[in-house]
């Protein structure tokens, strides 16, 4: 009987726990990520389930952030960042020639780690990516689409009375929900997310992960996070990056209770960082 | 089992003091535990009962270690958060205390009977089996403290298969004393309170099988509960 049987890390590794999936939304295969010379994210093997939130945790330096990036095509903006192997969203390969970035960025949104609303109205903030879109035919219409979207965000009651005003005039955690009532205004199929609270307040966190847990209905999640008690709170699945591997991919409520991988293990208790 | 990855190695050094202060205090409990049985069981083989206030003693202190690792656990869980095997190992501790404070509180139990047969100045027949009984007992004992100490499931199982032992000595003791009360109705007071220790002796047995389920917990995260004991082995191979 082994005491203590977790797996640890050879060279030629193999990801531990469940990453690949029968349905999912997006299937990334065989990805590496090189920037220049060095090499950033190795082999990479990975199925995120529809209307799912699945967290990415690891130390920092690890990949997870680069990892998240290629998932909407953000490395295009680097310049010496090269990304090979195949990504697909439903069964589209996100890297083939004939993909549209832009339309992809509408498909898979992103909110970042600052909240960086534009530096116009809250309405106009919201508005923009459907009107670039050509998502309304009227005035009317995009009305409705920019009060819908800060409703989702549970945003509307503290800003009806003023959507004409600067958006950096909202609090933190204000505007960072406002990132996502834009993101969400384009009606992505995913989001990304990329440390959405690390700049919020614990109270204006919570909002926060009370709306990631509301909009999982009808968006697929992945959400970038050095808070391991986040990932514990709002995702179904959890990722483990460790020096650009993806080690361990789990449902949260074994990675949090019963981690298979060593490494992982250390990393959930503390022991590296 | 390495010890580092129970309690040592975190970046926090401070958290590796608390758990680890918090394994030496569950340590000490099991100590006491095992001493207030060995007392109780001296004084069933001397015929001697001045050794059972200090059993008394000794439950006031385990009590009150119970409360304080309890205390220490709670505290962990709010300041720390712990995840993964130091989550178990708070949980497993928590519940093990609870399991020690228990086996206290039985050994006392025995610890009473022994002095009011005593006292009493009778002695039923059947007080060897009962020695032998508590023999056992306290060896399954003294290897659950050791499978807790040095964390290791192979012993944790092995133990459980000890406890059917225990089982079987307690069967036979009742069997003893049903014929006993039988043939003897004077003595039926007498043989009824060598039943409940025999019953309390029986209980420690399974609380040590607890601890031993939680040391399992612990070490492997699988929850052994009310499993067969082939099916453990099989979970744990």
């Amino acid at each position: 009987m082994a005491e203590n049987s977790k797996q640890t890390m050879n060279d030629t590794y193999e990801t531990t726990g469940i990453p690949l999936l029968k349905d999912s939304k997006l299937s990334v295969r065989n990805v590496d990520v090189f920037y220049g010379d060095k090499q950033a994210i190795f082999d990479v093997n990975l199925d995120i389930g529809k209307n799912q939130v699945i967290s990415m945790i690891g130390p920092s330096g690890c990949g997870k952030s680069t990892f998240l990036r290629c998932l909407n095509r953000m490395n295009d903006t680097i310049d010496i960042c090269n990304v090979t192997g195949e990504i697909k969203l439903e069964d589209q390969n996100i890297y083939d020639r004939s993909i549209d970035v832009v339309e992809l960025r509408a498909r898979v949104g992103m909110v970042f780690q600052k909240p960086n609303p534009f530096p116009k109205s809250i309405y106009e903030n919201v508005a923009y990516g459907a009107r670039i879109h050509g998502l309304t035919d009227n005035k009317l219409e995009l009305d409705e689409l920019v009060e819908s979207s800060l409703k989702r965000c549970g945003l509307w009651k503290e800003v009806k009375e003023r959507l004409l005003e600067p958006a950096t005039g909202l609090s933190g955690g204000q505007q960072q929900r406002l990132c996502i009532a834009r993101a969400i205004a384009v009606n992505p199929e995913v989001i990304l997310m990329d440390e959405p609270c690390s700049a919020l307040d614990p109270i204006a966190t919570a909002t926060v992960e009370e709306l990631i847990h509301e909009l999982s209905q009808n968006f697929t999640i992945c959400i970038v996070t050095h808070s391991m008690q986040q990932a514990a709170r709002v995702s179904q699945r959890t990722a483990y990056f460790h020096l650009g591997k993806l080690i361990e991919v789990n449902d949260t409520s074994v990675v949090f209770t019963n981690p298979k991988h060593q490494l992982t293990e250390e990393y959930i208790t503390g022991r590296i960082g | 089992m390495n010890d580092d990855i129970l309690v040592g190695g975190h970046i926090s050094r401070q958290f590796d003091q608390e758990l680890d202060e918090i394994r030496s205090r569950v340590l000490k409990m099991g100590g006491l535990v095992e001493a207030q049985l060995d007392k109780t069981l001296d004084a069933l083989r001397s015929g001697d009962s001045s050794g059972i206030t200090d059993v008394e003693k000794l439950d006031r202190k385990v009590n009150k270690l119970e409360m304080q690792i309890d205390e220490e656990c709670t505290q962990i869980l709010a300041k720390r958060q712990p995840a993964a095997g130091d989550l178990r190992m708070i949980i497993a501790t928590t519940k093990s205390v609870r399991d020690l404070e228990r086996i206290g509180d039985e050994a006392e139990r025995v610890a009473h009977m022994v002095r009011h047969v005593l006292d009493n100045g009778a002695a039923p027949k059947s007080y060897s089996g009962l020695l032998a009984l508590g023999e056992e007992v306290k060896e399954l004992l003294h290897d659950t403290l050791n499978t807790y100490a040095r964390m290791e499931t192979r012993s944790a199982v092995k133990n459980m298969r000890k406890d059917q032992d225990v089982d079987d000595e307690y069967a036979r003791v009742l069997m003893h004393l049903i014929e006993f009360m039988k043939t003897d109705p004077d003595h039926i007071a007498g043989a009824l309170d060598v039943m409940w220790a025999a019953r309390s002796l029986e209980r420690i047995g399974d609380h040590c099988i607890n601890i031993c389920e939680n040391v399992i917990y612990l070490v492997e995260g699988e929850d052994v509960r009310h499993t067969k004991l082939s099916r453990i082995k099989k979970q744990l191979s």
